[in-house]
Parts: C-alpha cells; structure tokens; sequence
C-alpha cells in the first residue's frame, strides 16, 4: 500500500481536490430538503409565490452547482487514479526488466503478467472509487449521528446501539462468503483448466475412446460448482434482506421511543420525522460504504501483491551498475532502493592480475571448478566443470535430456551466476562484466523459437538496431532462412504475428538464428536449435555456420553426433557431470557415454569404422 | 461473431439470441414465475412500510397528545410487513440463484458434449483460447447478467409501477409532470453513453495492445535480457502505457459524467415537483402531507429506472457472450457413427487413392496409395509439411478423405464406429499431452480397469518405471504443467499405449523428444509393442525407421519413393539425400 501511495504522491493536488469536490456536491444535496421545508413553511403558509418561485430557483441552482462540483471530482479522481495505476505499471514494467532469470524462474512469468494488467487495473478502480466516495460516506453517516444527538440524546442512543450492530452482520456475512467465493472462484478456474485440457488433447481423448469419460468428469465438476455457488449465492443474498430488517427494526424502536419523548414534550412532531430521515440516509451510506469497502479491500490486496515484485531484488550484481538506464529505471521505482551500486569487494585485487596475465592467451569462454544448484533445488544441476575453448573455435555440448547442457550454456552469459567456481568469457570474470556488456558480445538461439509481433525485420534488429539491410541478408542466408523469407509476403516487411504464430516451428527456428547472427556475436550459442529443422537443412546451416563464422566462437548445443561432430571440442555431459572431453574422433575411442550415443544413431556404423578410429589413437 | 452490418440485423440477432435463452429458461418455469411474484411481494412491501411509518408519527401530535395504540398497532405492522419482506427478497435471491446457475450449468453441460462431437476440422481451425473462453468466461458472463437482470429488472419495473399507483392516488398532475420529464435523464445517460463509448472503445484497443506486448515481452523476458532489448522493451511499452493512459483517462472521465447528470436531471424534477405542489396546494388540491409523500416517491421513482438502465447494459452484455455460446453449440457435429463394428482387427491396411485438403484451394495428399499386411512396419519420412502427419489423421479418421478410400481388414473405416476403428490404434504423438490428474489415471486413460500390477508392467516395458518410482508419491503423484520433462512425458504416454496393446500403432514423432540412448532403449520395448502388430511411424530420425518393412518418402502430399532403407539407398534420390545429410562425415 505505501508503495502505491508514493506513486499517488506526484498527484497530491487531485487526491486532494477529488475528495474535495465531492464533498461540496454532498452539501449542496444536503440542503435540498431545507429549502424545501423553508417553501413549504413559509412560502406556502404565506401563499407568497414569488418566494416559492425563489425556492425553486435556488433548487435549480444548487442541482447544478452540485453536478458542477461533481465533474470537478470525477475529473481530478480519474486524472489521479489513472495516473497513478500507469506509472506504477511503468515501474513494474521496468523493474521487470531488471530481475536476472533466477527471480523470473521463482515469479513466474504468468504471475508477473497478470500483476501487470489485471492488478494494477484492480488498483485503479479502487483508487478511483477511494478518492470519490470513501470519505464521503463517513462523512454522512457521522453527520447523520452527530445531528441525531442534537435533536434528542435518548432517540439517538439507538443510533448508536444499531450502527455496530449492523456492522458486525455485514463484516461476519461477509467473513464468511469472501472465502467461499474464492472457492467458487478456483472451482471455475478448474473447469476452465478441464476445458483447456479437453481441447488441447482431443486427439488424444478420441484416439483413446474416453469421451463419455470426459464429459462426466466435466459433468461432476460443472454440479460441484454450481452447487457451491448456489449455496455461497444463498448466503450472500442474505446481507440485504438481513440489514433492511435490522434497520427498520432499529425505526420501529425509534419511533417507539419518539412517541414517549413527544409525549413528554422533550421533542416535538417534526423532529421525529427529521430522526427517521437520518436514520434513512445513514442506513443507504452505511451499505454503499461496505460495498465500497470490499472493493477497497480487493484493490489493496492487488496492491499488496505487486509491491512484492517490486521488492523483489535482482538476484545478480554488478560491477558499477549505475548506468543511464538504470539510473531512469531506478528514479522511476520511487527512490525505492533496489540496486545498491554492487561493487565487487570479492577480489578485485586478484582478478585484474588474472586479467593482465592472461589478456595474452585468453580463451573465448573458460569454465574453472564450475558448479551450479537452481535456487531451491536438492542437487545441484552441473558439477566439475572445468574446460576451455579458444577463440574462433567450435565447441559441441552433448548429453542427454536432462543433462544439464542449457543450464551450462545459461552460465555463459551470465543468465545464472555459478553457486562455485568461475565463468569466464575472454579471460574475464563474467561477474565483472558491466550490466548489459556480456549481451552484446554473445547471440543465443534459444531452445523455443520465439518471434515477436513486428515485421521480421524489426525481430531480426532485436540484438542490433543499425543492422543493414546487407547485414540483415546476409544472417538470413547463413541461417537458410532465404527460402522463408523470400516465400514470404513483403520479404522483410512480412508482419510476424504474436509469439510467430503464423510461422512453423522450422521457419522460426531459422529467423531466430539469423536474429543471433545479425547481432555480430563474439560468442554464438545454438541451444539444440535445429531440433525443429529437418536434416538436410541442418547440414547445410552447419555448413553455412562454418564458412562464415570467421572468428566468432560457436557454442553448438544438441542431441544429434551430426550436429556437433564437426566441432574442435566436444563435452559430453551426463547427470551434470563431463563424461568426456575431446575430438570426435578422440570420444568415439575413448568415451562410453559418447560411443553408446553415437550407436545409437547409427547402428552399426562403428564396427565398420571402429578400426579406423583405433588405428589413429595406436 | 457476425460484423452486424446494420442496427436491424443485430437487433434482430439479439431478439433471436434472446429467444434462445428464453428456451433454456423454460425448464425452469416455475421458478421463473416464482421468483417474479416473490419480487412483487417484496416490493410492494418495501414501498408501503414508510406510508405506515408516516401513519406512526402522524399519531404523535404534541406532548401528552400521542396516541400509543395507533404508533403500537403501525408497528406491530411494520414488524409483521417488514419480516415478510426480508423473507420474500431472500426467498427471491435464492430462487435466482438457482435459475441462472442452473442455466449456465445446463449450458455447460450442452458445451462439453458438444466439444466431443464436433469435428476434428472445427477445433483444428478455432484457437483454443477462443472456444475456452466461450465455454467459461462467456457462460459466466450469462449468469452474471442473467442474475443481475433477473433481480434487478423486475423488481424494477414492479417498483415503478407500484410507486406510480401511490403517486397518482395523491396527485394526477404531478403524477403526469414526472412521467413526462423522466425521459430527459434517459436522453442524457444515452447521450453520455454514446460518447464515452468511443473513448471506452479507444482504451479496450489500447489495453489490448498493451496486453499482447506484456505477454509478448514478459512472457519472453529472458530473451529480452539475452539480446540487450530491455531499452528497446521499456520504450515500446512507455510509449504504449502513455496512449493507455490518456484514454483511460478519458474513458473513466466520461463514463463518471452519467451519474452526475441524471442526478442532476432528477434534482431539477425534485424542484419542479415542489413548485408545482406549492401551487396546487395553496389552490387548495393538495395536502403538505401529500406533498411530502410526492416528493419522496418522486425521488424513488427514479432509483428503479436507473437500475434498470444499467440492467439493459448487462443483459445487452450478457446477449453479445450468449450469442457466442450458441453459435459454439450450433455448430455442425462429426458425421453420424455407423453402427457396424470392427472387433480385434488382424491390422490389413489398405489405402485406395486418396486425396485430402485442409483447404480445398491448397490440395494436400494427392492419389496416396498404400496396402500393409498384418504385421507390417511401415515408416513415413520427408520434410516438414509433406503431409505425414496427415496421413495420421485420415487413418484416425480424424479427418474423412476427400476421395478414395481407406479399409481396415476390408472394411472401409466410414463405414464402422469411429470408437471400434480407433480402440484398433495405439497412437503416440509428438505433442505429449497428459491429464491433470495422477501418474497412474494418465497411464490407465485407455483402460481404466488396469490394475497396480498391470500398469508396472508396463512402465516396466516403456522405460518409465525407474523414474515413476522416484516421483515423489509414486504412482500417485499428481502431474502439473511442469512436474516432468518433455522426455518423462513422452515416456508416459508410450506407457499409456504400452499398457492397452492394441493391433496396430501410430507413432508420430514419437521419440523426437528423448535423447537417443534413452530412444535406443525405448525402440526396444516399441519392437516389443509392435511384433505382430501393423505400425505406422512418422518420424525425422532415419535411426528410428532404417528397420522399418516399408519407407514410404513423402514430398508435397504425393508419395516419391517407397521401399526397404536398403533399396531405397540403392534408388539415389530424396531419401539418400535426407540420409546422407546425416551420416556423411563432415570434418
């Protein structure tokens, strides 16, 4: 909540005058009724009619001064609220931007969406409502109590039995339905993740004849949850009837007693027609304020949650992070402190002797006693890492599914710091890098081809924005994406639609590969990214890779000896562990793991080869 | 949903959509009129509690002039009125609630069923999101407008109608007076209405954008961060979050103008009722008791209308998602099931030029010919969009041929149950989809009745079993969206085949997932499965099909080659190319 109010800060003068306004216009309707009693008292006892025309004038007037006064508040409380739920939206946005994939992995991207659209909407009702109505209706309701204390003590004490009477039914109903509804609320959610299910494996369920079953499981859950919110319908449904009864039974006990007090002359007629009014109008504002209040109570709960991804630290520091952007990014949060210039006191002493010592002979990516844990996990994910590939040459992970190879290729560029030993990428300590430095020198074609809504040469540009156009062709045929692009409508200009979803999953595969190259990568990894290609392509992109690549080092993930056969250096991973180092030809003698991969896709092959192979190493 | 192209056709769509609904609200006609009476009830009751009211302190004239028997016997009234009231407008909500939910679960229940008749084609062709939203959010939506509607509306038009019987028992004149100027308030929401509407409509198509780009970016943050992007990101949603910003504020402005005006409206009713009760009542038409009664009601006469109003948004909401959810449950269904049976098939498959298309423009299979024997492995290979996978589809009969024809053991599967052709297939797919549910539910989903034992054996055989026993509760662990790798996924929808052993197997992509060695150890257990059985193998691997009985190379829907991996070598077209690709040694 503090969090939001900061952000309502920079709108002070709205919030202000918001409440304000409306305050004026609850005035003027206030004194409808006395003018009205004032024509009828005097005007009409007097029979002056020009007086009563006056009254009415003065009705006209205040009906709009009223509306008047309530544009003016709606205004400032739209200007405010809207305001507020926007650069709060920018600064969640940005922080985002700021997270390292550890938090991503524990948030959630889902989560992190929905805090950003559906929550922060949920705020800017509830600010909204809040600075129109919510001192308001106090406001009455004490007014009410505070006049009903001047027309007669003894009446008034019913006032005060009833309010907290009437208080504790509403807040216990509504203790009781707010979880039930949030029951009903995950029992929809449940059907809506039966029906999801149902239709993303219809082929399946068909294939397997289970559609009779699939309809009674809907069936049973579709009654659960009707029965459920019949009966949550049925104890919410009790609030309205349940306060109009207890208030009219307070009327009927304050009429009671009136007529004792006018009997006794304390009060006369009218004034017991004045306490059943306030008693009415403290009654309606009593019933807007609670339903006021659950939507207040919704909104800050919306806000709780988003000021929690908005605490949430980035898990990576860096050396002198006070770059331009985040400097904006960090003025942007409020003041919130959430990057303490990490400066490395770890060893900065050692590591630029390292650094000069080495700058000779730096190898493009060295791995020193790497191991990783995910955060959380039991074991960790890599272990005993320890290799290095020189510059401009080709190194080919193998493994299994599971292996750990993307969580390897993950610590490269830093998406991960190493829970023990060192990365380091041209001789330095991928922690010392600069924020946003080690990105540019690597080009990552991830696993899951992903393009973005825009023309395909906005999405190429992603990694370099002053690509040209011959820069951008020549990725494109490096990648064999010619043929996709060039098959496309428009060429370049041809409009990816969200997520590349009408592209198929090798067209996308190959313009996330142009899209790493176009960034003129020092280092380029391919995180098994031809699983979606078909042989042939994969072959000539390989190809294509090795006559163009120049100096550039390559990182080939993958499940397929074809693929990473032809590399310098090949790291056969197993469980996390290396289970081999060396040539192809060096494994193919040597290592278990290696050998019993490459039987198993191609059978056969080695017996014929075998002996080759071992005439080299004798 | 149908562009209405002009007001009339969608008036006479909304009419037609409301007709529907109607029909479904006929089975519950009892309800219906119960709950229309109990409104009136509690209505009435709630309009004629304050006459009795004023009638109590009527009876108060002065001190020592109070008359207790009449403020006691007002009372005892008001109590009696007032507890029948509270109950009625309980008893009402109750009967509402079961009305609406009652309708949406019938709709529901008519959704589902639908789901599995319709057609392969229609859920290939409509996203996922789409129809899902029909058949929850939609159907939400209904009730919700349905109940509001319910509730509101008729106790609405009661309180209306009742309050105009007071009004007009005090005065005609003044009855008549507000009965002409209300429409004015009307005008003026419409109004507001109208304009606010664009600005509403400029905010939705912002949010929306603003909406794709979150998923867009967030969703793929990581790779945001792995190209440098974050600027660009932040600039493209700033620029973005600015535009909404402004709407929004606009939007919300004009919308909030409503209230204010019509209050206005009816403000300036309220004075004109006074001037005119003043006059009538110095010429002698009128009591000031009366008037007071005028005056209040004249204030309450307007509440109900504009309930109403904002009940016609809703309901007007609440027809725009019926109409989506009937044109979901109006759709064409599959074809009907022959009621002919094919029981354990010997697996012969034969499959007579056949032509199919997705899109009649675009022809995709084309004079596809194919005779298996019993037993016979049959592989398909070729680039993607060859029209392997569709082939799958047609032997499924998930799709029916455009020509031609295809036989199962002689008979031609258009002319047997769907449900007894495909009980004949175990089919694996590259998409490892898995229910919600526990390990053991997914690997008994093709026979239920499995036992413990059975379904061990049988992961046994997949390869699945050693990791099944280290799940955290065995067989009964309950999987999520991400409890499993891509490869354990696929393990166990091999083992929900495994466990039904059905004559003949479709394996499409099956293994594309796993590594190979895992894959080696699989095949085995697949060689298992399919000894003696008619298999169909999809698959990019040539490792997964060289010892397959028959290769058919598939290019652009037409067949290129068939043969043994050996002939189809000797033959130095396609499919030596596809496989050289693989194996020729490139260093």
């Amino acid at each position: 909540m503090r969090t939001v109010l900061s952000y309502l800060k920079q709108y002070r003068r709205e919030s202000i005058l918001a409440p304000a306004f409306k305050m004026l216009e609850v005035l003027f309707d206030l004194l409808v009724p006395l003018v009205v009693a004032q024509m009828i008292d005097v005007g009409v006892a007097s029979g002056d009619r020009v007086y009563i025309l006056q009254r009415v004038l003065l009705l006209i007037g205040f009906a709009f001064l009223g509306m008047a006064c309530s544009f003016t508040a709606q205004y400032f409380a739209a200007k405010a609220s809207v305001g507020t739920a926007a650069s709060l939206r920018q600064a969640v946005y940005s922080h985002i931007q700021s997270l390292s994939y550890g938090e991503l992995d524990r948030l959630g991207t889902g989560t992190l969406i929905t805090r950003l659209t559906d929550d922060i909407n949920q705020i800017q009702n509830g600010l909204n409502l809040a600075l129109r109505l919510l001192l308001r209706s106090p406001l009455i309701v004490f007014g009410a109590m505070v006049m009903a204390f001047t027309v007669n003590v003894s009446c008034a004490l019913i006032f005060a039995a009833a309010i907290p009477v009437l208080a504790a039914v509403v807040f216990f109903i509504m203790l009781v339905t707010i979880p039930l509804f949030k029951r009903a609320q995950s029992r929809l959610d449940g059907i809506t993740e039966l029906t999801r299910e149902n239709l993303t494996g219809v082929r399946v369920i068909r294939a397997f004849c289970r559609e009779q079953e699939a309809v009674r499981e809907f069936d049973e859950k579709n009654r659960e949850l009707t029965r459920l919110n019949v009966f949550v319908g049925g104890i919410s449904a009790l609030l309205n009837p349940l306060t109009y009864v207890l208030v009219n039974l307070a009327t009927i006990i304050l009429i009671d007693r009136a007529g004792l007090q006018v009997n006794l002359g304390n009060m006369g007629q009218g004034d017991a027609v004045a306490l059943y009014n306030y008693m009415a109008q403290m009654i309606v504002e009593l019933i807007k304020l609670a339903s006021l209040v659950i939507s207040i109570n919704k909104a800050m709960a919306c806000a709780g949650r988003v000021e929690k991804i908005l605490e949430v630290r980035p898990g990576l520091r860096y050396p002198e992070t006070q770059g331009e952007t985040e400097k904006e990014a960090d003025e942007k949060i409020g003041g919130a402190k959430f990057w303490r210039p990490a400066v490395e006191t770890e060893k900065p002493a050692r590591s630029v002797a390292e650094e000069t010592e080495k700058s000779a002979r730096d190898a493009a990516v060295e791995f020193s006693h790497v191991s990783f844990t995910y955060p959380g996990a039991a074991a960790p994910s890599l272990s005993g890492l320890d290799f290095r590939v020189e510059k401009g040459q080709t190194l080919g992970i193998i493994g299994g599914t599971g292996s750990g190879k993307t969580s390897l290729v993950n610590l490269i560029g830093r998406f991960y710091d190493a829970t023990e030993g060192q990365v380091l990428v041209n001789g330095k300590d991928v922690r010392n890098y600069k924020k946003g430095e080690l990105p540019k020198k690597i080009g990552i074609v991830p696993q899951k081809a992903v393009l973005c809504k825009g023309t395909i040469r906005e999405n190429l540009r992603w990694g370099n924005e002053d690509a040209s156009e011959e820069e951008l062709w020549k990725a494109v045929k490096t990648a064999q994406a010619e043929e996709v692009v060039k098959g496309k409508k428009g060429g370049l200009d041809f409009m990816v639609e969200q997520n590349g979803r009408n592209l198929s999953g090798g067209q996308k595969q190959r313009l996330t590969i142009a899209r790493a190259l176009v960034k003129h990568p020092e280092i380029l990894i391919l995180d098994d990214s031809s699983s979606a290609l078909d042989l042939a392509t994969d072959a000539a992109l390989r190809k294509a890779l090795r006559e163009e690549k120049g100096d550039m080092t390559v990182v080939i993930v993958s499940q397929r000896i074809s693929s990473i056969r032809g590399a310098d250096r090949i790291l056969v991973l197993e469980d996390g562990r290396p289970a081999g180092w060396g040539t192809h030809e060096e494994l193919l003698a040597s290592c278990g793991a290696y050998q019993e991969t490459y039987d198993s896709q191609y059978p056969g092959e080695r017996e014929k080869r075998g002996f080759a192979a071992e005439g080299v190493t004798a | 949903m149908t562009g209405g192209k002009n007001s009339m056709d969608g008036k006479k769509n909304s009419m037609e959509t409301f007709r529907k609904v109607l029909r479904y609200l006929g089975a519950y006609r009892i309800l219906l009129v119960l709950s229309v009476l109990l409104a009136a009830a509690s209505v009435i009751l709630q309009l004629a509690i304050p006459l009795l009211f004023g009638e109590a302190i009527d009876a108060m004239i002065a001190a020592g002039k109070v008359d207790f028997e009449t403020i006691r016997f007002y009372l005892g009234r008001i109590l009696v009125m007032l507890l029948a009231c509270g109950a009625a407008s309980w008893l009402m909500s109750l009967v509402n609630n079961r009305l609406t939910y009652g309708v949406v679960q019938d709709i529901r229940k008519k959704a589902i069923r639908k789901l599995q008749a319709l057609p392969l084609s229609y859920l290939d062709r409509h996203s996922t999101g789409d129809l899902v939203s029909r058949m929850t959010a939609d159907a939400t939506l209904l009730s919700d407008g349905l109940l509001l509607g319910f509730t509101q509306f008729f106790s609405g038009v009661i309180a209306i109608l009742v309050t105009l019987a007071f009004m007009i028992s005090k005065s005609l004149l003044i009855t008549a007076m507000v009965l002409v100027l209300t429409p004015v308030s009307f005008f003026i929401a419409k109004w507001i209405a109208s304009r606010s509407f664009q600005m509403f409509l400029r905010q939705s198509e912002a949010r929306g954008q603003q909406t794709a780009l979150i998923e867009e970016m967030i969703g793929n943050q990581k790779l945001v961060q792995a190209f440098g992007y974050e600027a660009r990101s932040l600039e493209r949603f700033a620029a973005n979050n600015q535009k909404l910003q402004e709407y929004s504020q606009k939007a919300v402005f004009y919308s909030s103008l409503t209230n204010p005006s019509t209050r206005f409206v009816n403000n300036v009713i309220y004075a004109l009722v006074a001037f005119a009760g003043a006059f009538l009542i110095l010429a002698g038409n009128l009591t000031v008791g009366g008037l007071s009664v005028l005056l209040s009601y004249a204030n309450q006469y307007m509440k109900p209308f504009n309930d109403i109003s904002s009940v016609v948004t809703e309901l007007q909401n609440a027809m725009a998602c019926a109409a989506r959810i009937f044109e979901f449950l109006e759709e064409e269904e599959e074809s009907a099931d022959p009621p002919e049976i094919l029981s354990a098939a010997k697996g012969e498959v034969a499959v007579r030029h056949v032509d199919f298309s997705y899109d009649p423009k675009k022809p995709l299979i084309q004079d596809f010919c194919l005779e298996t024997e019993p037993g016979m492995r049959v592989a398909i290979v070729g680039p993607t969009g060859c029209g392997k996978t569709t082939f799958i589809n047609l032997l499924m009969r998930f799709y029916d041929v455009d020509r031609g024809e295809i036989l199962v053991d002689g008979k031609r599967i258009d002319q047997i149950s769907r449900h007894s052709l495909r009980k004949n297939f175990g089919m694996v797919l590259q998409d490892t989809w898995l229910k919600h549910d526990t390990v053991r539910e997914n690997i008994r989903f093709g026979k239920p009745e499995a036992t413990d034992e059975e379904i061990r054996q049988a992961a046994m055989e997949a390869k699945s079993w050693e990791f099944i026993r280290r799940l955290p509760e065995g067989l009964d662990t309950v999987l999520n969206e991400d409890s499993l790798s891509q490869g354990q996924k696929q393990l166990l929808c091999i083992t929900r085949v495994m466990l039904c052993r059905p004559p003949m197997l479709i394996l499409d992509e099956a293994t594309s997932s796993i590594d190979t060695r895992t894959e080696i150890q699989i095949q085995q257990a697949f060689d298992r499965l399919m000894e003696g059985r008619t298999s169909f193998i999809v698959a990019h691997r040539l490792s997964t099909i060289r010892n397959a009985d028959r290769i058919l190379v598939m290019k652009d829907g037409v067949i290129v080659e068939r043969g043994t991996h050996g002939e189809l070598l000797e033959e130095n077209g396609l499919y030596r190319k596809l496989y050289e690709s693989m194996t020729v040694q490139e260093a």
